[in-house]
């Protein structure tokens, strides 16, 4: 597949993520076959596709979770170097946790449920070196602040707080070192609608105010909308459609893509 | 060359009680633990008469470390004089004919259990330390398989988020003994269940520290002159348990780790944990002769 490369404008040429051809399979299910994707610093890619299309798997990827059977990834940021797959499980772990931040659809994957919010969010920061116990409290309540989480609750543990209380933590402590890269996996899914709003608001405002680099999964195509500056479309393990966020929906070009945009509106 | 070259004469028992290659393989472990400051070497623990968790690992140390001109001295939560330190005194005695001592200053090896002696070891004295939990990320990471990656990691970020939750929930770090410490700048150890008080003692020491637990099969070891740090927060200095102030009731020590005696009306009185200080002081207080050396502490303080 030969990659369309829509560059919006007000963006640097040189972009930050460059995935190519990335395969990956379980068993005989091939979750991603040759998947590419370029992303430029600033911009929000997101992506859409059915149950099993292989968004999660792509993202785990991205967060150097999961291996692919083939492919490269490079990021484009100082002191980081070739295919990032290639890199042993120390490197992985000591970049994914100063540079790499991500929100899972399920708070239990990404969050220590039983810590208080504010150590969940103090724990990426203790990760990268900060040995001050009120620098650490500054921090945490400034991430959660930005998360738009309340500060009276900062230090209740997250299996007390509501889905899109725990997601604002979630989103805390993936901001907290003020990532390169922000992936968001299904972030409102399961949340009811006017949470998820205002959930959507909150990640609106931080793309605004921070030009976070944010790739964004899920297979609700309104998130997709407000979000993204660009749309790819995945089925089957494969990338069907991509381009920018308005032609895709205004224009979609794939028969699958064509289907979703039509089933939506 | 015959069979019989090749083998050696019966005897009743092993000198130091453990056989030729249990020692040698003890030896090149313990070896390996002063070779990685604080790392957990994995051993072959072999069974000794005693039960498991009443210092089996610290006795097998013991044993291979043992000769006949080597004073031995053990302690067991500072005190020579109580039931598992006799105990594990006249074992050793027994199966090596070395000399005991109950003076830390004549002793060449000790071995004890949750505490390090007041007076100061030299370079020339060893201390071995029983250890029932030798790992300290257990609390984080039951997986012991995981835990050990994420010691060749240095991923202790999980043990400071625990005392980062402490603060937070009690305003100070609760942790008392078997603070967890960082050895040389790389491996985090349970210095073995020794109060918050003896931890700055292995820091820096002229002495050889080995711990070693029996029934999880581990070692490590503190050389000498090692950097031995309490995990603590810039702005949130270690403290010690506050026994400056006290006065033994019965010697009149004053200024060292003190083991509490509650009384019937609801106070406390206190005296001195490390019971051969207390007799030394005792015996200078009657005019006997009695040699105090160095102590670690000096009015209640750390004197570096
Ligand atoms: N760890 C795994 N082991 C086996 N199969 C897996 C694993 N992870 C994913 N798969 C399979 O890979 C395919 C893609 O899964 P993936 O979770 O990436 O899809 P998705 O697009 O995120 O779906 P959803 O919208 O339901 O979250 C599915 O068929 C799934 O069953
Ligand atoms: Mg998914």
């Amino acid at each position: 597949m030969t990659l369309t490369l829509d560059t919006p404008q007000l963006v640097k040429t040189q972009p930050l993520l460059v995935a190519r051809n990335v395969s990956k399979s379980y068993g005989a299910v091939h979750a991603l076959r040759d998947v590419s994707a370029v992303v430029y610093p600033g911009e929000v890619l997101g992506i859409v596709g059915e149950s099993g299309s292989g968004k999660s798997t792509f993202l785990r990827c991205l967060n150097l979770e999961e291996t692919p059977d083939s492919g490269s990834y490079t990021l484009d940021l100082p002191d980081v170097q070739g295919n990032l797959f290639d890199l042993d499980r120390y490197a992985r772990r000591m970049l994914c946790a100063t540079r790499i931040g991500i929100v899972y659809q399920n708070p239990h994957l990404g969050l220590l449920m039983h810590h208080s919010s504010s150590g969940n969010v103090a724990e990426r920061l203790l990760v990268a070196g900060e040995r001050r116990f009120a620098v650490l409290r500054d921090k945490a309540s400034a991430a959660l602040d930005a998360s738009e989480f309340p500060l009276d609750r900062m230090d209740a543990p997250p299996v007390e707080l509501s889905g899109g209380m725990q997601q604002r933590v979630q989103l805390a402590k993936a901001i907290a070192l003020e990532p390169a890269l922000l992936l968001l996996d299904e972030p409102t899914t399961g949340l009811d609608v006017s949470v998820q709003a205002l959930v959507l608001d909150t990640l609106k405002r931080l793309q605004q105010d921070r030009r976070i680099t944010m790739v964004i999964v899920s297979h609700d195509l309104g998130v997709i909308r407000t979000l993204s500056d660009r749309v790819m479309v995945m089925r089957r393990g494969q990338v069907v459609e991509t381009g920018l966020a308005d032609q895709v929906f205004q224009d979609p070009q794939h028969a699958y893509t064509q289907q979703l945009v039509h089933a939506k509106l | 060359m015959t069979l019989k070259s090749l083998t050696r004469a019966w005897e009743p028992m092993s000198y130091g009680f453990l056989d030729g290659s249990a020692k040698r393989e003890i030896r090149r472990k313990m070896l390996k633990a002063i070779a990685v400051p604080g790392c957990q070497i994995p051993y072959a623990s072999r069974e000794v008469p005693m039960a498991r968790g009443w210092g089996t690992g610290g006795l097998q140390i013991s044993c291979t470390l043992i000769h006949p001109a080597m004073r031995i001295k053990v302690i067991d939560q500072g005190a020579d004089d109580s039931v598992n330190a006799a105990s594990i005194r006249n074992f050793l005695a027994r199966v090596s004919g070395a000399p005991v001592t109950m003076d830390t200053l004549q002793a060449d090896l000790i071995q004890s259990r949750h505490r390090i002696p007041e007076e100061r070891l030299r370079a020339d004295q060893i201390l071995v330390l029983q250890v029932p939990n030798p790992e300290p990320l257990r609390s984080v990471q039951p997986n012991m398989s995981i835990a050990r990656q994420m010691h060749a990691d240095a991923d202790y970020g999980r043990m400071w988020l625990q005392l980062y939750e402490q603060i937070v929930r009690s305003g100070r770090v609760m942790q008392g003994a078997s603070y967890p410490s960082l050895v040389n700048g790389r491996f985090v150890m349970t210095p073995s269940p020794i109060p918050r008080w003896d931890v700055p003692k292995l820091n820096m020491a002229q002495h050889l520290t080995i711990l070693s637990a029996g029934r999880e099969k581990r070692l490590y070891a503190v050389p000498p002159f090692t950097r031995v740090a309490p995990l603590v927060f810039d702005d949130v200095p270690y403290r010690v348990e506050d026994h400056g102030h006290l006065t033994c009731q019965r010697s009149g020590a004053a200024g060292y780790f003190m083991n509490e005696i509650p009384q019937a009306d609801g106070t406390s009185t206190f005296e001195v944990s490390d019971s051969e200080l207390g007799v030394k002081t005792i015996r200078k207080a009657e005019g006997a002769p009695a040699h105090i050396g160095r102590t670690w502490y000096e009015n209640g303080r750390l004197v570096q």
